[in-house]
């Protein structure tokens, strides 16, 4: 399937029933016509850091690419990349030079960071500490840093293109995608069908990190929190024979790794590091928005636990057929028995 | 709305009513990020609100440029979380002395609505989305009556205000019933730099003290529920409402 090279105003939405076994071709437009009054929309509000951080060291320049939160603000676990730039596949990048703990990198004049640990996994898998916290830290990081790039597009992404319309905390180093093209009068439209909108903030991580090794490893753990409100919302939507809906694999993530000690969401804090695949069997979540997914990735294994294999490949090639775009600016599919 | 423990931003914070609204709200136990273009005066402000006891954060931006607004969105929710309250206080008069729109350079129009009008407009966009989500928020706008009478010299500033005054108008219109709410707030003539500026003659006896105006102002705030979204209160009626 061919990327979206550049952000789009509009979505094609493929619509997969995975018990009539149906695919259809609509339109991001047709989304509230397709839900009902008390089902409920769960979207992640994290906004998206600027997570890719030029840097320097004694043994040569870094790309670090924060990959998610520590304890503490001044704590990231980060993937680092050698030198090159973001038109190249992650994957053709020179690995990084390999840092010991207790080493130094500096990313521009008001931000360091010491190698705390590095992972067993990869070298290129590495804990950060900043010397800077509070303001000084934030401020340093969204001036220094860019949004982490793909080196399908056709430009170099701004901030602004890799936010959702609704994001606040920046937990998320990619963006949550799927969200990404619902706009503030979509959510309004189907609030006004009587569909729940509700949140989790979840800190999506990195898609890729050049290392065959770290990939097949990914999506590492990450943190999430529920507010109390989207359990209420949940249990008022089961109580009403609703459907839970997840927008995008990074809720899906949140709600299951909620709900694993008993099947009921929690609300606060929490660490997804759950696999979701086939015969994972969701205890909250029935379907779900999001890309549209090549077999062989990690989304594609989850979706898997939503609908059968051979469905889902029958779907990607009619996308594909049809026109459809993929990647984080592309066309969007929704999973969900009718 | 309850101002315990809620996120507020401050722009224009790190002097005159933006720094009165700053210390009110935390003094009320709001989290507060102020919002100014020089570190000094910013960081003075968020010390002393600390030393009181508040809790501040302050952040240099120039809400001017378009490339400032999302770090300082980001920057600010990583601080205080969502954000539930956004005060554009930031502005700027334009050239001084004022001068005729006859005098006035396209240019220099142009740098006054991108800092009173284009930059709120960037701010509230970026920040909206999440209050609509979460079902609950307060926009205000700070205006002058130099947006609804034409005076002479005021051209930049007043075209500015007024459609400030507009812009927050519509956006109620649009998100009516989201339990976001909009407010376009007159302060009056206040003993701030930015009136010694504009009118370095003023008898300044005559003037308010930013910090009375910030109390009332946050007082209404605090039952912002009975007023209805995007109205125009000007000094007078803050006053009485308040």
């Amino acid at each position: 399937m061919k990327p979206a090279v550049w952000p789009r105003d509009e979505a094609r939405l493929l619509q997969v029933d995975p018990m009539a076994r149906t695919v259809a071709d609509r339109r991001l437009p047709d989304l509230p016509s397709l839900l009902r009054a008390n089902d409920v929309l769960v979207v992640n509000d994290a906004a998206t850091l600027p997570a890719s951080l030029s840097g320097s060291t004694r043994r040569g320049p870094v790309e670090a690419r924060l990959a998610g939160p520590g304890e503490t603000d001044r704590d990231w676990t980060a993937v680092l990349f050698g030198a090159g730039s973001w038109r190249q596949r992650t994957e053709d990048r020179p690995p990084p030079p390999e840092l010991s703990p207790g080493e130094w990198i500096r990313f521009g004049d008001e931000l360091s960071a010491e190698v705390r640990g590095v992972s067993p996994v990869s070298p290129r898998l590495v804990d950060l500490r900043f010397a800077e916290g509070g303001e000084a830290l934030w401020s340093a990081l969204y001036r220094q840093g860019r949004p982490v790039q793909y080196s399908y597009l056709c430009g170099p992404l701004a901030l602004w293109h890799v936010q959702t319309a609704y994001g606040s905390r920046p937990w998320a180093v990619e963006m949550p995608s799927a969200g990404r093209p619902l706009g503030v009068a979509l959510l309004g439209q189907l609030r006004r069908r009587g569909v729940g909108i509700a949140t989790v903030t979840h800190a999506a991580g990195l898609s890729s990190s050049g290392d065959p090794g770290l990939d097949a490893r990914l999506p590492l753990p990450e943190r999430f929190e529920v507010p109390p409100s989207t359990v209420e919302a949940i249990h008022a939507a089961r109580g009403a024979a609703g459907r839970v809906l997840a927008v995008g694999t990074s809720v899906v993530r949140a709600l299951e790794a909620s709900a694993a000690n008993d099947g009921h969401v929690r609300s606060g804090r929490g660490v997804a590091a759950l696999r979701i695949s086939a015969g994972f069997e969701p205890r909250v979540v029935d379907g779900l928005l999001t890309g549209v997914h090549e077999p062989g990735t990690s989304h594609f294994e989850l979706l898997k636990a939503f609908a059968a294999e051979p469905l889902l490949e029958e779907a990607r090639a009619r996308a594909e057929a049809w026109g459809y775009l993929g990647h984080e600016f592309g066309d969007l599919s929704l999973i969900l028995a009718g | 709305m309850q101002l315990e423990g809620a996120a507020a931003l401050v722009t224009g914070g790190s002097r005159g009513l933006g720094a009165a609204l700053g210390r009110e709200l935390a003094r009320r136990r709001a989290r507060v990020v102020l919002v100014a273009r020089g570190r000094r005066d910013l960081d003075a402000v968020v010390a002393e609100i600390r030393a009181s006891g508040g809790e501040a954060y302050g952040l240099v931006a120039d809400v001017g440029q378009k490339d400032a607004v999302h770090p300082l969105v980001g920057a600010a929710a990583a601080l205080v979380g969502p954000l539930d309250l956004l005060a554009h206080d930031a502005s700027t008069l334009g050239k001084v002395p004022l001068r005729e729109l006859a005098e006035t350079e396209c240019e220099d129009l142009a740098r006054v609505l991108e800092v009173n009008l284009v930059g709120p407009f960037r701010l509230t966009k970026a920040v909206v989305g999440s209050m609509v989500l979460r079902g609950r928020g307060l926009v205000l706008g700070i205006t002058s009556d130099a947006g609804v009478v034409g005076y002479p010299r005021w051209g930049a500033y007043g075209v500015s205000k007024a459609a400030l005054d507009h812009l927050m108008r519509t956006w109620a219109a649009e998100l009516e019933g989201t339990g976001v709410r909009f407010l376009s707030l007159d302060p009056g003539e206040m003993d701030t730099a930015m009136h010694a500026e504009a009118m370095p003659d003023a008898d300044r006896s005559n003037l308010a003290s930013p910090a009375e105006v910030a109390a009332r102002v946050v007082d209404l705030a605090q039952s912002i529920e009975s007023l209805p979204s995007g109205a125009r209160l000007d000094s007078a009626q803050i006053a009485r409402v308040a």
